[in-house]
């Protein structure tokens, strides 16, 4: 039998941790503190979920659970996203130090942020009940908001953080009422207790098919699947460069975990009721359709923007359509291949982001693609890393990306999405073309005024993580996803 | 004895969501769609006490505090948002906030 | 008997004769002498003018958002105290927890000042600034 308290060491180490932070940030001035203390406690999370990744599922669900009065799912999935927010929010904090220091001196504000964002996020991958799970969303979401205005005297920040408060507001009210149709039909909040209910055909049939479809609403606005995904480009162009990094890997992988925790509780189950309107291969083309529009409006938006920071922004909302593909099979194997492809997109988007940032001046200067023409010439090693992460974004193989893209197609056309997977294909050819564009041009052609830019070392660090990742995962994938054998 | 049948409950609620729904998409005034969002978040607490009395579970009772504690959350920080918009620009229509566009 | 129905429609019944009664009682007993004085805002006699999009002080906004945030708590708060004697240690030992995180809070706003009002310094008149030469006061203060 394990103690409750190990198995719940992640979740209590970064929720102590990160008022810790906020306390040392009030108390001392040193701003050096506090970074450090930051980072501990990110790598507390990662060690410690890498720990409880040990323990087989099968002894963590026999465990005693009275604490949490079984809100809280421990181990497996769970465990594996806390090591890639944990990572996450690592490769963030390298990069925005140097970056805010650079454009604004109030900084230590942003790390205790950082920090509360993941809390929410890992809340979001533990939750075994719809309160955690709309808890997690809106702690995340909350300090997202404030991130994203956190350059106050900036028009544009300000502009973007209200814009996502409005619409990230509206759609946790979708959300919320989603949850609370799930729980009349059910008579439950505890999501297994639900999936037990659905299976033994013991719901209201109405409530939740409607419940669903609101909650899926909700879910889709905080992904910026396609028909919600306006906000998302204004958001992630409005924000601190290094922080968009931060919203749209790891913000985007948490609203995902969430889909994935409803999907495997309620949409996976076979039911008995006949009267289920939304079953499941309903609810899952419906899905797949969401994800086919997506792919294929993001890439064609990133196509036409002539700005970096946009056109990655627009890239995003296209790999999220990817990385519903796994949603969609609904099976293990798509759930593995969603964690994968979120790992792999961490690295390379954070790694995009942080080079945007490093080369982008004073005031959102140096920004657009012709401004990274022939930086080849002037920063050799930026470019090849550049290079690198446009590579594995498009899915060129040597790189993660190939292989992300790989298990999310072998999983759909596992589960009979045949005709997803060939849009998907035809979507990724279409971003060959800005991914490619913007290494021919760093590689190709001339500039008249080359870009210099100053010293980062933080910076230097994220990308190098990243690319050491990138690379990790694409040329050896069966170690990242060997570990999910004895998860889930 | 007639009781209120449970419908009626969740009709009001779903009226109640539908006017705050209506409102964020056509009012202008950034601080009159936050009425409406929160006018939302109050329609849902109100469908989740009536589900909880009618099948006498505590368990949604309980979640409309932790919704009445976001909401406070989240309207602090929309507000300071707000504000920060206003000192700099000097208007909360939203029509005219308009600088980021593709 | 009455039904759940009837109820509502006895509430809405009292609840629009509380106020008509109301309205109807002062409309017959008050005084009716109306001048133009009374049609103003303040009838105090405080005159309006400007915008009224005048700025505040700051800190106002920001008191108001941290009362705001922790006042909302209580709701959190109160259920468990009506049933506190029930629930034992672990639910007290729980709330603890939860006390102690928005203690966290508003150390935070106090050690960073947002709790800080701009306090007046008000410069107490010494003996030697005064109008009167030291002799005359003191020869006042004797003589009187």
């Amino acid at each position: 039998m394990i103690n409750e308290f190990i198995l719940a060491l992640p979740l209590l180490l970064i929720a102590i941790g990160s008022i810790l932070v906020l306390m040392l940030d009030a108390a001392t001035r040193n701003k050096q503190i506090v970074y450090y203390t930051s980072i501990l406690v990110l790598l507390g999370l990662g060690i410690s979920a890498g720990y409880t990744l040990q323990f087989d599922v099968a002894i963590i669900a026999q465990a005693d659970k009275t604490i949490s009065a079984n809100t809280i799912f421990y181990g497996g999935m769970s465990a594996v996203f806390d090591i890639i927010f944990a990572m996450g929010g690592l490769l963030t904090l390298f990069a925005s130090r140097e970056y805010l220091q650079r454009n604004y001196k109030e900084i230590n504000e942003c790390y205790s942020l950082v920090l509360l964002a993941v809390v929410g996020m890992v809340v979001i991958a533990h939750s075994n009940s719809l309160i955690m799970l709309f808890l997690g969303v809106e702690l995340m979401s909350i300090v997202f908001y404030i991130l994203t205005g956190f350059f106050r005297n900036r028009e544009h920040a300000l502009e973007a953080a209200l814009k996502y408060f409005i619409l990230g507001s509206f759609a946790s009210g979708f959300l919320l009422y989603g949850i609370a149709l799930i729980y009349g039909s059910t008579g439950s909040l505890i999501l297994s207790d639900i999936s037990q209910q659905i299976a033994s055909g013991n719901y209201n049939s109405i409530y939740l098919s409607i419940g669903l479809g609101l909650m899926t609403v909700g879910l889709c606005f905080k992904v910026a699947a396609f028909p919600f995904h306006q906000w998302a480009p204004d958001v992630y162009y409005g924000s601190p460069t290094a922080i968009s990094g931060f919203l749209c890997t790891s913000g985007k992988a948490a609203a995902l975990v969430a889909l994935v925790v409803v999907a495997k509780n309620v949409l996976s189950v076979e039911t008995s009721n006949v009267n289920y309107l939304l079953e499941s291969t309903t609810a899952r083309n419906i899905l797949a359709g969401i994800s086919a529009c997506t792919m294929i409006i993001g890439n064609l938006s990133a196509l036409a923007q002539k700005n970096v920071k946009r056109m990655l922004a627009y890239s995003s909302v296209a790999h999220a359509g990817y990385i519903l593909m796994g949603i969609v099979a609904c099976s293990t194997e798509g759930f593995y291949a969603v964690a994968f492809y979120c790992a792999v997109y961490l690295f390379m988007q954070v790694g995009a982001f942080a080079i945007v940032g490093f080369i982008e001046f004073r005031d959102e200067g140096n920004m657009l693609i012709s401004d990274y023409a022939d930086l080849r010439t002037t920063h050799p090693a930026l470019a090849a890393a550049m290079a690198c992460f446009m590579l594995s974004l498009a899915g060129i193989p040597p790189f993660g990306g190939f292989f992300g893209k790989y298990f999310l197609f072998v999983a759909a056309i596992k589960s009979g999405y045949l005709w997803l997977t060939l849009i998907a294909v035809v979507a990724s050819i279409i971003s060959m073309y800005f991914y490619i564009g913007l290494i021919l041009t760093m590689y190709f052609k001339n500039n008249e005024n080359p870009i210099n830019v100053g010293k980062m070392q933080g910076t230097k660090l994220t990308v190098a993580l990243s690319i050491i990742g990138v690379i990790l995962l694409g040329i050896m994938p069966n170690v990242f996803y060997g570990l999910f054998n004895f998860t889930f | 004895m007639q009781a209120i049948p449970m419908e009626f409950y969740l009709i009001l609620s779903g009226i109640l969501f539908t006017i705050g729904v209506i409102g964020v998409l056509t009012r202008r005034n950034a601080i009159i769609i936050f009425m409406s969002i929160e006018l939302m978040l109050n329609s849902v607490n109100l469908s989740l006490v009536t589900f909880s009395s009618f099948m006498g579970d505590a368990a949604g009772e309980i979640f409309v505090f932790f919704v009445m504690a976001v909401a406070a959350a989240e309207s602090a920080v929309g507000l300071a948002v707000i504000l920060a918009l206003f000192r700099k620009k000097q208007t909360v229509d939203v029509d005219k906030i308009n600088l980021i566009k593709w | 008997m009455l039904t759940d129905f009837g109820i509502i429609l006895l509430f809405l019944i009292i609840s629009v004769l509380f106020v008509g009664a109301g309205l109807v009682t002062a409309a017959l007993l008050r005084p009716s002498r109306p001048n133009p004085v009374k049609n103003s805002t303040y009838e105090c006699g405080e005159h309006p003018w400007g915008g009224s999009w005048v700025r505040f002080n700051p800190r106002f906004y920001v008191i108001a958002l941290v009362f705001l945030v922790f006042d909302v708590e209580l709701v959190l708060l109160f259920p468990w105290a009506v049933v506190f004697k029930d629930l034992g240690w672990f639910a007290f030992l729980a709330m603890l927890v939860f006390f102690a995180v928005l203690v966290v809070g508003l150390a935070y706003d106090w050690a960073k000042g947002y709790l800080e009002w701009d306090k007046p310094s008000p410069q107490t008149p010494k003996l030697e600034d005064l109008v009167l030469p030291k002799k005359i006061f003191h020869k006042q203060q004797k003589d009187s």
